[in-house]
């Protein structure tokens, strides 16, 4: 079970991870993103490149699936207008025994960060915005895959 | 060839997206990316720094140095920042 789902609608993590509990694996771990308040941040804003960014989800999921016996993954982005404590990315991967979904949610979230085309502007509360910048600590988590 | 704006670099243009007449002698996405600096005013602020810009040919993120080929899509923009 392989899914990929970009979503401009609120998401609700235990809807998006429910598919990978019928699988009759022992093990289910998830990470959910959660708009947090940096600095006054009263929203975030997310653009994306319809098209590639689902190419590029699922291509994830096709690399962790080659690299850990996994029975499922999922991720699940928000994009648009995303209020404050909202969730933003869902990733869930489920296996027979806890390391291989751990291991493989780990490596969703850290290259959904790197590798798949999404911007994030932040909303403050004084009517103002501006681009999220990269991290460079985002880079290093990421190449702890390669 | 189509190129497709994203982000902070759609804005400093102006544009999501433009059709554009490849050069006979643009053949790397850099040499593409120098001359449609040359576009405007806009264009060139948007993609002076090269090092602070990413790309996608027909969809797949590729370096400054990939051959232009038979690519039908270019995307510019700025490292991401999704999750």
């Amino acid at each position: 079970m392989k899914h990929v789902r970009i979503s401009s609608a609120a998401i609700r993590p235990d809807q998006e991870l429910a598919a990978l509990e019928g699988l009759g694996g022992g093990a289910l771990a998830s990470f959910t993103g959660i708009v947090r308040d940096d600095g006054g941040v009263t929203a975030i804003e997310l653009e994306h490149y319809p098209g590639m960014t689902e190419a590029s989800l699922y291509r994830l999921i096709e690399a962790a699936t080659a690299r850990w016996a996994l029975l499922g993954a999922v991720i699940t982005h928000r994009v648009g207008i995303i209020p404050l404590g909202a969730p933003v990315v869902v990733v869930g991967a489920a296996s027979l025994h806890r390391a291989e979904a751990l291991e493989a949610t780990a490596f969703l979230i850290d290259r959904l960060k790197t590798d798949a085309p999404f911007w994030k502007r932040a909303h403050y509360a004084d009517g103002t915005a501006q681009w999220v910048e990269a991290k460079a600590s985002d880079e290093v988590r990421a190449e702890r895959w390669v | 060839m189509k190129l497709v704006y994203f982000a902070s670099v759609r804005e400093a243009i102006g544009l999501s997206s433009e059709e554009y007449d490849v050069p006979q002698d643009a053949c790397t996405v850099g040499d593409l990316v120098a001359r449609i600096s040359a576009r405007s005013q806009a264009h060139a602020c948007a993609l002076q720094d090269l090092s602070r810009l990413r790309f996608a040919l027909d969809q797949n993120m590729v370096a400054g140095d990939t051959l232009l080929g038979t690519a039908q899509e270019l995307a510019i923009f700025p490292p991401v920042t999704g999750g």
